[in-house]
């Protein structure tokens, strides 16, 4: 038997976390096989073709799905469910709003958030936002998991040459309907697969100053993150928090702006290579994770720093 | 219309945590507990809709310790109107009562209790699973919104703001429904000293896990709980330049 992982895609292309996603499923199997579940889809279809590791596509493409809900996607996933002993999702929104639900439909539990794989029924995941890791054992037949993406390398989206099988969708259900989708539209890197972000907290102190971050982000080619504070205080959109609750990040260079750094947000940056904070209070926690700290107004340094780079 | 909101103790979020020298779990020993923070913005929200007319009775259940009539009573006292615990001496955060346990007895009061929708937490901040919510709508086969910055209430259908990682979505659900808050639905208030007295004489059933015909026995055996690795202590430095020098020359991240 053989592994499925369910991608989540833009129609065009499978996003960067569906790759990490495969690549935590090659440490299971080497009979990798995808769901693409969307409406014109095709290309996204093909992709996940090309990608390394990927032996088979099911490809489902009906206009129904061109919102996918939980309600329509979690009954197909937990029928095609029994042809395997893992079926795997990236532990995003997306993934996070489907799979349980799918799990309930099997029966089985969960393991949300797997940072390590120690084998077929052993896994490791971050517990009390990150402050204690669990290895779990799972005792059900098929495991539903979700993965964080930083913890596992991506499969390479060139190589493969996977077979395609087409299999019908299910219907619309009638439980919900797509209204609206208000997209962040950016030309930054995503968060989640950032080599560099600049992230900003409440010290930044408004909207309008947030655009010190976005232009020292925008000098450098980063992506634009944020804390808590900061999103609720609408600086920045939702999207952008990063923390227990939001984006696990983990790039080569986290430079924190005004952020005091609570548990909450610590342990979404964490396995950043190397992180940097200014910050005006020298006390900050901030500084115990970080590698170089700088005790500075950040009015000042900020703009210095997007001069002299 | 009746709301039921389902909430858990756990630790409270100032806590800082210490995995027990065995290896076996988290000292919850003499922690402070309280309300999931998920879970108090769901109340809240509860009570919101109450104020406004929308709803009739708010039912908040909890499964876990007979000490969690504690935030039973602090959600009572917030504007509940009574409270249910399915008691259990298992644990709830690792190894004991899992999410799909929880989902399932979670059915039951439903079934029982008959509201118009379910509103609860996306996630405990102790296990972090953000599981439950979704698998209940699935045994129920209710509609399911989770994630939920903004919901509008109506005769038969709830409209819900969803935050995802691509910005925001919003979706029409049919009641019956379950909802999932996020931290942007609102802001919760501290319950009244007056209003945490009077939560004392509120109505507060207690069932024993024991009398649900359910299998509750944990799928995930927890084989051991560990501290993460601490990072590497780092250094000051004393100026912007200093940092230029140390990113591009030292760490070699920034060329
Ligand atoms: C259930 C729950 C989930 C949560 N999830 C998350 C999460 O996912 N992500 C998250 O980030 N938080 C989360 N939080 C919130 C978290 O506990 C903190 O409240 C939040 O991270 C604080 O954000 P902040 O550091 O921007 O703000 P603050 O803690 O207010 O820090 C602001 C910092 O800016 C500095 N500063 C001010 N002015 C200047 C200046 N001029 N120059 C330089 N520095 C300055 C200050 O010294 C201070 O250190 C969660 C909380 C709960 C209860
Ligand atoms: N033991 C419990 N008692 C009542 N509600 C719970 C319990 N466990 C989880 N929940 C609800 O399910 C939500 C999600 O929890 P989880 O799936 O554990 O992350 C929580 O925010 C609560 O609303």
């Amino acid at each position: 038997m053989s592994v499925l992982v369910i991608a989540e895609h833009n129609n065009k292309r499978l996003k960067a976390v569906t790759l990490n996603t495969i690549g935590a499923a090659k440490q299971l199997d080497n009979d990798i096989h995808i769901l693409v579940a969307g409406s014109s889809c095709n290309s996204a279809v093909e992709s996940a073709a090309k990608t390394e590791n990927i032996t088979k596509v099911l490809k489902i493409n009906s206009k129904e799905l061109s919102h996918v809900t939980a309600e329509n996607i979690a009954p197909i996933i937990a029928d095609l469910a029994k042809n395997y002993t893992h079926v795997l999702a990236p532990a995003s929104t997306f993934g996070k709003n489907i799979l349980p639900h799918a799990a309930a439909l099997l029966d089985v539990q969960q393991i949300s958030d797997i940072s390590a794989i120690i084998d077929n029924d052993t896994f490791e995941r971050p517990v009390y936002a990150g402050n204690a890791i669990a290895t779990v054992k799972s005792s059900d037949d098929i495991k539903l998991i979700t993965v964080r993406s930083i913890a596992f390398e991506p499969s390479s989206n060139e190589g493969g040459n996977a077979h395609i099988e087409n299999i019908p969708s299910k219907g619309k259900s009638k439980l919900s309907s797509f209204v609206a989708l208000r997209e962040t539209i950016s030309d930054r890197p995503e968060l989640t697969s950032a080599k560099i972000i600049i992230a900003g907290g409440r010290g930044i102190g408004s909207a309008s100053n947030f655009a010190l971050i976005e232009k020292l982000a925008n000098k450098i080619g980063a992506a634009v993150g944020a804390s808590r504070a900061a999103v609720d205080a609408g600086y920045i959109p939702n999207d952008c928090q990063i923390g227990q609750t939001g984006k696990i990040v983990a790039p080569d260079l986290y430079i924190a702006i005004g952020i005091s750094g609570a548990i909450q947000h610590l342990t979404g940056i964490k396995d950043s290579k190397i992180i940097v904070a200014i910050n005006n209070d020298e006390n900050a926690p901030i500084f115990q994770v970080a590698d170089y700290g700088l005790v500075a107004d950040l009015f000042d340094a900020v703009p210095e720093l997007e001069n002299k780079l | 219309m009746k709301i039921l909101v389902p909430i858990k103790r756990v630790i409270d979020y100032n806590v800082k945590i210490h995995v027990k020298a065995d290896e076996t779990g988290v000292d919850l020993a003499n922690v402070k507990m309280s309300l999931n923070p998920f879970d108090e913005i769901a109340v809240e929200e509860a009570v919101r809709l109450k104020e406004a007319g929308k709803t009739s009775e708010i039912i908040v259940v909890s499964i876990g310790s007979e000490k969690a009539q504690e935030q039973i009573r602090t959600a009572i006292a917030m504007g509940a109107d009574r409270g249910i615990l399915v008691q259990t001496d298992d644990p709830i955060d690792l190894g004991g009562i899992e999410p799909l346990a929880v989902a399932k007895i979670l059915k039951i009061l439903v079934e029982k209790e008959n509201p118009d929708f379910v509103l609860m937490g996306k996630q405990s901040i102790d296990d972090d699973s953000n599981q439950t919510g979704q698998m209940l709508s699935a045994l129920l086969g209710w509609a399911q919104g989770t994630f939920a910055s903004a919901i509008e209430v109506n005769n038969k259908s709830i409209i819900v703001t969803r935050e995802i990682d691509g910005g925001r979505e919003t979706l029409k659900l049919k009641m019956p429904a379950v909802i999932t808050t996020d931290l942007r639905l609102n802001e919760p208030r501290y319950a009244k000293l007056s209003d945490i007295i009077k939560a004392k004489k509120k109505e507060l059933e207690i069932i024993s896990i024991n009398t649900l015909d359910i299998d509750c026995s944990p799928r995930l055996k927890i084989i051991k709980v560990t501290e993460p690795p601490a990072r590497q202590n780092g250094i000051k430095v004393s100026n912007v330049d200093e940092l230029i020098d140390k990113l591009k020359n030292e760490a070699k991240v920034l060329s």
